[in-house]
């Protein structure tokens, strides 16, 4: 009976490694990640969406890439016709929802980049969770003026 | 004649003149804007700046070209880049009317914006583009002008700072009249259908 429950779990488990392409610890898909690269050392935005599969609330509290001194959620307003950008600490993802990192909203500022990152290649970047937890995360550079992912 | 039928016909002609009248005025129709009309309400496009070349420039020296200007700086790295791909976007769908317009780009951030990494900036977005770069002085004369403001935010530990901007978008016409205010959120379709409209006016000679 023991064995039992822990074959489903076992199954369970790696059924949800299997549906996601990036190895989410977390039971959290991401899709869509992409990074506006912007001329000199200017800082790049990073945008991506994330599926929270489990039936858990998750919290981001942070992000670090390999590729980056640094990196910060901001999250930017046009509220009152003022442009502005915060600094958030954390960022809620509710159970079974997603949550999209786009232009104009929540973005991870990419700063002090260690070495050029040009239009098409891949930069990596990790979530972190407030349990511990990471969400590894694929971005692809794109010029300036790119709307998303793919034009 | 007799005299009602004198008096039947003098009314008769005034409502044909006062009709002649309303019709003479609905001969010059207003355009259907889709953006905010500011026609009047602020003043017409003059400065003295600094262009991305490092050549002086005043509003005289776009006469001629339908201007989009918005203020921001190159260390802001999502709401100016969205602005300035939205703008990119709208000239290309615009089509060859496009050449007709020109994004001038104000930086708000003089300290850290100069001509050469404005240039970069801004023809990384789109080749129409110009960015404008002055003295506190002069951007925020600039910035007064047209009841915009911006704040230098307080630095981080790193020494990097934000500044908080107005996030609109003022369209002059080739003539440098100030026409319409856009926000970032204006869809694409509305900025193309009224740049359609003030390329295709006529510029006084």
């Amino acid at each position: 009976m023991r064995y039992r429950s822990l074959a489903v779990a076992l199954f369970l488990l790696a059924g949800t490694a299997g549906t996601s392409h990036a190895a989410d610890t977390a039971g959290v898909q991401v899709t869509g990640g992409w990074l506006r690269v912007l001329p000199g050392s200017l800082p790049a935005g990073g945008y991506v969406t994330f599926d929270n599969t489990t039936d858990r609330a998750l919290t981001i509290v942070g992000a670090e890439s390999p590729d980056y001194a640094e990196a910060m959620i901001h999250r930017s307003s046009t509220e009152g016709g003022m442009g502005r950008m915060e600094m958030v600490d954390t960022v809620a993802l509710p159970p079974k929802a997603k949550l999209t990192f786009a232009p104009g909203g929540y973005h991870v500022m990419l700063m002090q980049a260690k070495h050029p990152v040009k239009p098409g290649e891949k930069v990596t970047i990790t979530f972190k969770l407030s349990d511990g937890g990471t969400i590894p995360a694929t971005l692809i550079a794109r010029p300036a003026n790119a709307s998303g992912p793919t034009d | 004649m007799k005299p009602s039928t004198c008096r039947r016909f003098v009314l008769a002609l005034i409502a044909l003149l006062a009709l002649a009248a309303l019709s003479a005025c609905q001969r010059e129709p207003q355009p259907e804007w889709r953006l905010t009309d500011v026609s009047g309400h602020l003043p017409d496009l003059d400065f003295k700046l600094t262009d991305d070349n490092g050549k002086s420039v005043t509003g005289a020296d776009y006469k001629g070209k339908v201007v989009l200007m918005y203020f921001g700086y190159t260390h802001c790295p999502d709401v100016c880049p969205l602005t300035l791909t939205q703008l990119h976007v709208v000239l290309d769908r615009l089509g060859a009317p496009a050449d007709k317009v020109r994004i001038l780009f104000v930086s708000v951030d003089p300290k850290r914006d100069t001509p050469a990494i404005m240039h970069d900036y801004v023809n990384a977005f789109d080749k129409r583009a110009v960015g404008l770069v002055g003295s506190d002085g002069d951007v925020e004369a600039l910035a007064k002008r047209y009841r915009s403001a911006f704040t230098r935010e307080p630095d981080r530990a790193d020494g990097n700072y934000e500044v908080s901007h107005s996030s609109a978008i003022y369209l002059f016409d080739a003539e440098g009249k100030a026409r319409l205010l856009a926000t970032p959120s204006a869809s694409q379709d509305d900025i193309v259908h009224d740049l359609h409209l003030l390329t295709s006016m006529e510029t006084r000679p």
